[in-house]
Parts: structure tokens; C-alpha cells; sequence
């Protein structure tokens, strides 16, 4: 791979790897154990002791934004790895069973579509309460059936390709075939899917925190972060900045990333390039 | 020069013309103004109080669109209502109200005894809806000897019964209008409901035939606001005059220093709890209860979560009243002694527990930092947040929680305490006694000892989290005059308000 890595590729890995040991390094150390209330030290402006301040209970806003990371993270990993085990066997499967079985397929997913995934979030934690939990399975429902799709479409143009019936006519099964010929070739579509569904759910987890139907405290969470500070937007307006800039920054960097992906892995982009 | 001085008497003339007009236009503007907007957080679901336990609705009717026999003033005195007379026998058994003799319903018809008599046998019926039924379960009999009286005899004495009658609830109706007052209420108040603009105001105007009073207001408009956000811009932009019941107290230190505003902190009855199911392990143990009372930093709670504008509270009395006692200090806030009490009750290592939080920002917040608090002497509070509708489900009707917060803000509900079946699951002979001694007593001196006796038998029991007063603050503009300072019921009465 001599080709030049695109700028997307580049940034977005960088910025990921950023949120990454943002994320990693908090396990291990953060400034202030990002649970810690003191009242009396509440709202103070970025200083010396504590780099981004503190919130409205006096909390580090830099350890809770390093924990918050962390959260954001599992959330989107959980959420996009639960839709992966869901959504790619049950596209894989649509096509290459076709007729009926592609029809059940496609009809579930647009029921899941049918509702966007905060609504079903919202419908989830109104039923089964609110929590992190909840929340990963509602965006993974949906991620599942994006991915579904997804695998659909791309699995069933390398069906169509002539090596597939090929390899069909000198005897292996389909399950083989799936596995052997049409994986191998939709990998790249899938994991590029995958990248911006991991920055939807940070944006997803984000609003239902900032519902409060999210991650729960006292475990800090981007999107309760913002919504705490709101009421606060008059006279402590940098208690709106840093989770939000951290949320930009994180989908901005996850979303070169899938761009960048998109870009480096595309079948064509390669053809030209390589064979 | 001489064409110079009539020049000069021109230009002087010119100017005192202006600065006449300007006067002129001046005191037009100076016309106080006669229509208020009166900010509230919350929409009422309907309009009618005698059918609904809302506050919102009692904030936008009591006094100003309905009048109970008697009123509850901005100072929580009894004063006439639609009645403008009543007497109590000595056996505290026959009240006698005597009407205001002109007075009407809104829709022309009088408003006489026969409506009162309606009124009550409707709040205390099998089928009444009447979200303080209690209310009205002494009254034996209402009679009506003549249309300006009417003679209510009671079954046992009831020491609260002229405050029960002077309370949103206890609102005279008509029988033409009572099944249609949800959404277009009839009343005998000295304003008329104009109209309701859903999801965002309802309009009262003054209504001209009024037997009492007159308002100095034309127009009373009630707007819902629910975002602290948009609360604040609203007050800054001007389109909102005084907003009631104001909880973005972060935002206060701003309006105190505006000019254009007044900020008053007053009193409720709200009494805050950390409301505890007394009949689930581990809080069955008295111990733990007191281990968590002294596990919770009253002062911090109240500077993180009302910045300050609160009172503490050691039982489940409000400070303001006569028979209060202060029990705040018995249990002082010690981590190390709530870790000796939970050890000695068999949990040296806390125990995890769940604490349901309804949407206000009071329980929301607060239930944030009390888990916090308890955390630090072990007890981990997973924290839950509800819907009003699934909170009254589960947690006050179904009694299926353990810890959960919530502001008590009925008046004088420590009797809640000898309720059977109330969701506290507190069961104890010795407040029963009291409260039952309370209920025969009619003398104000001895009924506030036994209240203090309540008070002493709750906070002793640490029966829940007594934590604080919720306040009553207004931001308005600072030249109005007339708006309550303190809620000693559910109300915004704004019959006393007017513009400087």
C-alpha cells in the first residue's frame, strides 16, 4: 500500500486515538476522583488546580470529562458491537437465502427504521427505566438493522459477480461461499458503517444522558454534563463548552475516520491502485 | 439687535412647547398599566380544584377565579371568602357561614347557599373526586336555613377544619357549570376566565360584577414555562412580569443585581424529604434511618442545590409556624457516627439501595448530591429517574421503593404520618395517639404542644430524610406591588396586585 493515506484518514485516526487514550488513561489516573462533590469550590473558572474548572457541585470538569470519554466510549463500542453480531450474520443471511427470507429480512428493518433510534431509546427507558443498559440496546437495535442492510446490498453485488457462481459451479455450498468469497469482500463497506454508527451513538448516548435517560450519576456523562449546564448557560457558560467540544471533536474524529476508510478501502479506489 | 429677543422668546417658546408635549407624552407612559403576565413552570392539566391534585391548578384559580368560603391570605391568616361571616359552636361541632349577600357566579346566576351545600355534598360524596377528600369526611350534615346561611354540623371536631374549608378544594362550585369547569371555569372571583391557549397560557379577565373588591388589574396572564433556560430569557426579554415558584435559583445573583428587578425569597409549606420506605430492609432499622440523617450535610445540600435560599428542617413542620420546634440538631452531620450507627445494625460495609427521583430540579439535584452523601458512609444509592405518572404509580400509590425525594407541600400535613396506607409505611402508636388527642383539641395553645410532641416522635424515629424547606421565590419587575411573598397555600393570588 504505497498510496498516501487521505487527510481524513489521518485526522480521524488521530482524533480517535486521542479520545482512545483519553479514555484508557482515565483507568488509571484522572486529576480528581471524578465523583468527588465539594460544594463549596462549585463553578470556578479553569485554573492552576483544576484545567477546566469545576461544575455545579464543585466536581472536576477535566476528570469528569476524561471518565465521561470513557463512558462514551463503552456505550458506542457496546452498541456498535451488539449491532455488528446482530446485523451482519442477519444481511449475510437475506442475501443469500434471497426471496422470503431477504423480504423478513428487509421488513424488519424498516420496522426498526420506522422509529428513529432516540425514540426507540426513549420508548425503551420509559418501559424498562432509564440506564446505560437501555440505551445500548435500543442504538444497538438500530445499529443491527442499519448494518443489516448495509450487509444486504453489498453482499448481494458480490453474489451477482461471476467468480461467486464460479465457485458455486465447481461445488461449494453457499454458507462456504459466504464465508470464503463474499465476507472477505464486504469487510470494508461494513467496518466504514461501522465507524459512523460508532459516532451516532456517541451522539445518541449524548442526548439521552442530556435527558436524563442515559448514563446515570454519579458516573459523569457528556450529555449530562451539558444538560447540567444549561441552567447555567447566563453565568457559568463554560460549563457548556468542554463537554461539548468534547462530543464535536469526538464524532468529528470517528466520522473522518469512517470517511477516511471509506476512501482508503474502496474496491475501486484499490483496483487502481494496487492490481 | 432688534429682531434678536423675539427670535430668543420663539426658540424659548419653541422648547417649552416640546418639553409640554414631552411631559404630556410622559405622564401617558407614566399610566400605571393594568394587565399582568405571571410566569409559572408548570401547565395545570385543568381548572377545575375541586377535582384535581395539581398545584398548578389552585396557582391560577384560588382566590382569583374561585373563592372557597374562606381564604388563606399572603400571610396565611383565615379571612372572608365567599362567606364574609362564620361562627364555631363551643363543642367545635356547628360552623355557621353567613354569604356575601351579591354575590354571583361568573355566568350571572347567585352564588347562595344551596351552592355551598352543593359544593360540599359533591367533595365528600362516594364518587367525589376531590383530591383532598379528607377534607370533608367530618362534615355530617350541610343545612341551609335561608339563602345567605349555611350551617355545616360535623361528626368529631376538627381542628382544621375552617383552614381545610379556605383551600382550593374546598372551592364553591355551581351545579350548572361544576361538570364543565375543567376547561371552562365558572367561579365567583373578581376575575373571569377568558381563554386557554394550550401547551402555553390561560387569560383571566376582571370580571366587572364583582360584589367585593375590584382588582387593580384588567387582564391576568398565566404563561407556562418549563425551561430554566427559557424561564430566564423570558424575565430578561421583558414579556414575562413576575414569575412565581421560581426554581433556576443559580440564576438569582444576576436578577438580585438588576435594578429592573425584585427577587423575594419566601416561605412554603413544601417540607422536603428524603422520603423512606420505612417497612423494606434494611430501613425497617431505626438505626440505620438515623444513620443516614447523620450522613447528610443539611447546609451543603441546601447551598448546592437551592444556592442558599432554603431553610433546614429537623421534622416534618415548617419553621414559620406556630409550634414549630426546632429538631435540626439531633442528628448532626457526622459520616463517622452514620458508619458506627450501620455497623451496629449489621452493615459495615453499607448496602446498596435505589433512590427514585421525580423530575424537579429540587429532587433531581439534590438526589445527586444525598447519593453522594451516602456513598461516603457506604450506603450506594443507585440512582432512578421517573416520570410525575410512573412516581405516582409506583412509588406513592404502589409503596414499591426505597428511597425517593419529594417536597410535602400541602399545609399542616403532619397527619399524613397516621395515615394507615400512606407510602412512609410508618406505623407507630405514639404519633396515633397524638395526632388523635390533636384532632379533639381546640385550644391553639395546646394543639401546638402536641404538634410539637409529633414533630419530637418523627425526627426521633428519623421516620425519613427531613432535609428542607422548599422556598417561594419571586423574580418580577420591580415596579409591581401586591405579589405574595410566601405560599402559605397553593396560589398565586394576584386579586392585591397593581403597578407603581
Amino acid at each position: 500500500m504505497r498510496r498516501k493515506l487521505p487527510l481524513s484518514l489521518r485526522l480521524g485516526a488521530a482524533l480517535t486515538l486521542l479520545l482512545v487514550a483519553v479514555a484508557l488513561l482515565s483507568l488509571l489516573w484522572t486529576p480528581y476522583p471524578a465523583e468527588q462533590v465539594r460544594v463549596v469550590a462549585r463553578l470556578r473558572p479553569p485554573s492552576a488546580d483544576h484545567w477546566l474548572g469545576t461544575d455545579h457541585f464543585g466536581r472536576d470538569v477535566l476528570s469528569m470529562i476524561m471518565v465521561g470519554a470513557r463512558n462514551s466510549l463503552a456505550v458506542g463500542a457496546a452498541a456498535v458491537g451488539l449491532g455488528l453480531l446482530g446485523g451482519v450474520p442477519l444481511g449475510l443471511l437475506a442475501a443469500a437465502l434471497g426471496r422470503w427470507g431477504d423480504e423478513v429480512v428487509a421488513r424488519l428493518g424498516d420496522l426498526v427504521f420506522a422509529f428513529p433510534a432516540v425514540l426507540t431509546a426513549i420508548l425503551l427507558t420509559a418501559a424498562l427505566g432509564a440506564g446505560a443498559i437501555n440505551v445500548v440496546v435500543a442504538l444497538a437495535l438500530f445499529n443491527a438493522a442499519v448494518l443489516a442492510r448495509v450487509t444486504r446490498g453489498a453482499a448481494l453485488a458480490v453474489w451477482r459477480r461471476p467468480f461467486v457462481g464460479a465457485a458455486l459451479a465447481l461445488g461449494r455450498g453457499p454458507l462456504s461461499a459466504t464465508l470464503v468469497h463474499v465476507l472477505p469482500n464486504i469487510a470494508g463497506i461494513v467496518v466504514v458503517q461501522a465507524t459512523v454508527l460508532f459516532a451516532v451513538a456517541i451522539v445518541n448516548e449524548a442526548a439521552l444522558s442530556y435527558l436524563g435517560l442515559g448514563i446515570q450519576p454519579p458516573s459523569p456523562s457528556w450529555g449530562k454534563m451539558l444538560g447540567d449546564a444549561q441552567t447555567h448557560l447566563f453565568n457559568a457558560p463554560l460549563q457548556a463548552v468542554f463537554p461539548g467540544v468534547a462530543i464535536a471533536l469526538s464524532v468529528m474524529g470517528l466520522t473522518m475516520l469512517g470517511d477516511g476508510l471509506r476512501d482508503w478501502l474502496d474496491p475501486r479506489h484499490r483496483s487502481s491502485g494496487m492490481m | 439687535m432688534p429682531t434678536a429677543k423675539p427670535r430668543f422668546t420663539l426658540a424659548a417658546a419653541t422648547i417649552l412647547a416640546l418639553a409640554v408635549q414631552g411631559a404630556a407624552a410622559q405622564s401617558a407612559m407614566a399610566q400605571p398599566r393594568t394587565d399582568l403576565v405571571v410566569g409559572m413552570a408548570l401547565e395545570p392539566p385543568h381548572l377545575d380544584p375541586t377535582a384535581g391534585a395539581a398545584g398548578a391548578i389552585k396557582e391560577v384559580t384560588y382566590a382569583n377565579l374561585f373563592e372557597p368560603l374562606l381564604r388563606v391570605d399572603g400571610d396565611g391568616k383565615l379571612v372572608p371568602g365567599l362567606a364574609e361571616r362564620w361562627t364555631v359552636s363551643e363543642d367545635g361541632l356547628i360552623y355557621r357561614f353567613s354569604l356575601r349577600p351579591n354575590a354571583k357566579f361568573h355566568d350571572g346566576t347567585a352564588a347562595d347557599s344551596a351552592d355551598v351545600k352543593f359544593t360540599l355534598d359533591r367533595a365528600r360524596a362516594a364518587d367525589s373526586v376531590n383530591a383532598q377528600k379528607a377534607y370533608f369526611a367530618p362534615i355530617a350534615k350541610v343545612e341551609t336555613p335561608d339563602p345567605h346561611t349555611a350551617v355545616v354540623t360535623l361528626s368529631r371536631p376538627d381542628g382544621l377544619f375552617l383552614f381545610h374549608m379556605a383551600s382550593g378544594d374546598a372551592a364553591i362550585v355551581a351545579p350548572e357549570s361544576a361538570a364543565t369547569n375543567k376547561q371552562k371555569p365558572v367561579g365567583t372571583g373578581p376575575f373571569r376566565f377568558d381563554r386557554w391557549v394550550a401547551g402555553d397560557r390561560v387569560v383571566l379577565v376582571r370580571n366587572p360584577d364583582y360584589d367585593g373588591v375590584q382588582p387593580k388589574l384588567d387582564r391576568v396572564t398565566f404563561r407556562f414555562v418549563s425551561d430554566p433556560a427559557a424561564q430566564v430569557a423570558a424575565l430578561k426579554a421583558g414579556d414575562i412580569d413576575a414569575f412565581t415558584l421560581f426554581s433556576t435559583y443559580e440564576a438569582l445573583p444576576e436578577f438580585r443585581s438588576d435594578p429592573k428587578f425584585t427577587v423575594t425569597v419566601g416561605s412554603t409549606e413544601g417540607e422536603t424529604l428524603l422520603s423512606t420506605n420505612n417497612a423494606r430492609k434494611p430501613f425497617d432499622d431505626v438505626r440505620v434511618r438515623r444513620a443516614m440523617a447523620h450522613a447528610i450535610d443539611r447546609q451543603t445540600l441546601i447551598e448546592g442545590v437551592l444556592y442558599g435560599n432554603g431553610v433546614a428542617i429537623g421534622s416534618h413542620f415548617p419553621p414559620h409556624r406556630e409550634g414549630y420546634v426546632d429538631l435540626t440538631g439531633l442528628y448532626p452531620y457526622d459520616p463517622a457516627k452514620a458508619k458506627a450507627l450501620l455497623a451496629e445494625a449489621g452493615y459495615p460495609n453499607g448496602f446498596d439501595t435505589t433512590l427514585r427521583l421525580p423530575p424537579p430540579p429540587y429532587a433531581r439535584r439534590g438526589g445527586e448530591l444525598v447519593a453522594a452523601m451516602l456513598a461516603e458512609v457506604g450506603i450506594r444509592a443507585k440512582i432512578e429517574p421517573v416520570e410525575w405518572a410512573a412516581w405516582l404509580e409506583k412509588t406513592f400509590k404502589g409503596k414499591d421503593y426505597d428511597l425517593t425525594m419529594i417536597a410535602h407541600t400541602e399545609p399542616l400535613d403532619i397527619d399524613i404520618y397516621a395515615r394507615p396506607d400512606y407510602y412512609f409505611n410508618y406505623k407507630s402508636e405514639r404519633f396515633n395517639a397524638l395526632n388523635d388527642e390533636l384532632n379533639r383539641t381546640q385550644d391553639p395553645a395546646k394543639r401546638d404542644a402536641l404538634y410539637g410532641e409529633e414533630q419530637k416522635v418523627l425526627a426521633e424515629d428519623a421516620v425519613n430524610g427531613f432535609l428542607f424547606m422548599l422556598p417561594s421565590v419571586t423574580v418580577q419587575k420591580a415596579n409591581l406591588t401586591g405579589m405574595w411573598v410566601n405560599r402559605p397555600v397553593q396560589a398565586n393570588d394576584v386579586t392585591g396586585v397593581s403597578w407603581k
